[in-house]
């Protein structure tokens, strides 16, 4: 392993292909890979790009990366897409849309993921395959969700900036007053602004937007953008409202703080992980478990209940 | 646990005909593998994705007749680039005579018009140790 980390920093793109596939495949050694990246990681910037199905995602990742690449940065993408829930295969067509004419120095690197059973519109090891990137010397890494409806938000856990990607259609000022994604967006894009209605919609998101940060006395006021990303109109205009977003992190630490509280969350959900592994680990080597089913079942005792009695030595702790 | 079987699938070149690949596509989907499908690329691009993905198989759908060119160029650019091991697929329209060249420049299976879904799926299941 210790050549294929060498290489991998050293920026060949197979061995970090390689890296990656160890973490997917939860291999025994992928514990080992994630120790020795993680010193090297948190250099890069994160972006995320997020929205419904068939909003211009991966065509908009497509426009940004040539813009990152023409300012002198590698780029690291992880796109992903959905599992079937009756295979647990995917089909991932994020690729097609890169069709960027590359120059030679230009260094891109893009993986697609499937979502497999994560719900959050991330896939289990996309964090974990976003440190690899940044670790192996990628400048900037965007990740690309599966395409979400209003509560698939892991990707603000995960990423520094979140841009979330409407279109004309995507709903009128009682959907924008919702909740969910339209919380977690630092930047704001409506795609395919060439068809009718695209204003109206970035007028009610922008209204709603200043209402909420001069009530709350915010200091990031999340721009709305009109973008078509096919016909590259609006892609520089957006590109610098991401980098101001980028610059306003580096301010007044507002990185530290934003990735001290994702990290918090991320420490917790592995604590979680870890302790209900060995719970039930032991549940499963004695006949308690079965024992308290059953008493649930003939209504002796109620679930929760069972649940205290189980956790009961947890908290021993 | 293990990674769904992973499985790069271009058109081959400036090839059209879609209908195929993504029929193919959609089965090896619903077989439990991940596709990632790139559309129409070039020898180059091809192995590039393979590389990036990690890919275990490569298919490649031609009906215009730049199988033995571009597909043996494929072959050949993903030895050199470390990537022998991975298994590659050709499926199309693709005169019964060229097939055993194909093999011998390291193609692992030749699939013609009327391949029952089967037997491609069960192809790609044998021929990767995952």
């Amino acid at each position: 392993m210790d050549e294929l980390l060498e290489k991998a920093f050293g920026g060949d793109t197979l061995s970090i292909a390689r890296l990656i596939s160890k973490v997917e495949r939860r291999d025994p050694e992928s514990h080992e890979v994630m120790r020795r990246i993680y010193p090297r990681a948190g250099k890069a910037y994160y972006l995320g790009i997020t929205g419904p199905p068939g909003a211009g995602k991966s065509t908009l990742v497509d426009r940004l990366t040539r813009k990152f690449c023409e300012d002198g940065f590698s780029v690291g993408i992880i796109a992903v897409d959905p599992s079937s829930p009756f295979s647990g295969g995917a089909l991932l067509g994020d690729r097609i849309r890169m069709n960027i004419k590359r120059k030679p120095e230009w260094d891109i690197f893009f993986r697609s993921m499937s979502a497999g059973k994560i719900v959050g519109g991330l896939s289990e090891t996309t964090k974990e395959a976003a440190r690899i990137l940044d670790a192996c010397g990628k400048d900037v890494i965007i990740v690309e969700t599966v395409g979400v409806g209003q509560s698939e938000l892991d990707i603000a856990g995960a990423t520094d900036t979140v841009l979330v990607v409407l279109v004309p259609e995507s709903g009128d000022s009682v959907q924008i007053m919702k909740a969910g994604l339209m919380e977690i967006a630092d930047v704001f894009a409506v795609n395919k602004s060439d068809r009718s209605g695209a204003e109206t919609i970035a007028e009610s998101i922008g209204t709603m937007l200043e209402r909420r940060s001069t009530f709350y006395k915010t200091k990031w006021v999340p721009r709305v953008f009109l973008v078509a990303a096919m016909r590259n109109w609006g892609i520089n205009e957006l590109y610098e409202g991401i980098r101001k977003h980028r610059t306003h992190l580096q301010n007044d630490s507002h990185l530290e703080n934003r990735r001290k509280t994702q990290l918090k969350v991320e420490l917790r959900r592995l604590v979680e992980k870890e302790i209900v592994r060995l719970v039930w680990q032991r549940l499963n080597e004695t006949e308690l478990g079965d024992q308290l089913v059953n008493d649930i079942w003939e209504h002796r005792l109620d679930p929760e209940s069972a649940a205290l009695e189980i956790t009961a030595g947890v908290k021993m702790v | 646990m293990a990674r769904p079987i992973k499985v790069v699938m271009a058109k081959l070149g400036l090839d059209i005909h879609w209908r195929g690949v993504y029929l193919v596509s959609q089965f090896l989907r619903d077989a439990g593998m991940d596709v990632v499908y790139i559309g129409n690329k070039f020898p180059e691009q091809i192995v590039e994705a393979a590389m990036q993905e990690d890919a275990d198989v490569v298919g490649m759908s031609t009906l215009g007749g730049n199988h033995l060119t571009l597909g043996l160029k494929t072959v050949d650019l993903l030895g050199k680039s470390d990537m022998a091991g991975v298994k590659v697929f050709m499926g199309g329209v693709i005169p019964p005579k060229h097939i055993p060249q194909l093999l011998d420049g390291g193609v692992h299976k030749v699939y013609g018009p009327d391949t029952p879904m089967e037997t491609i799926i069960n192809g790609i299941k044998d021929s990767v140790s995952v």
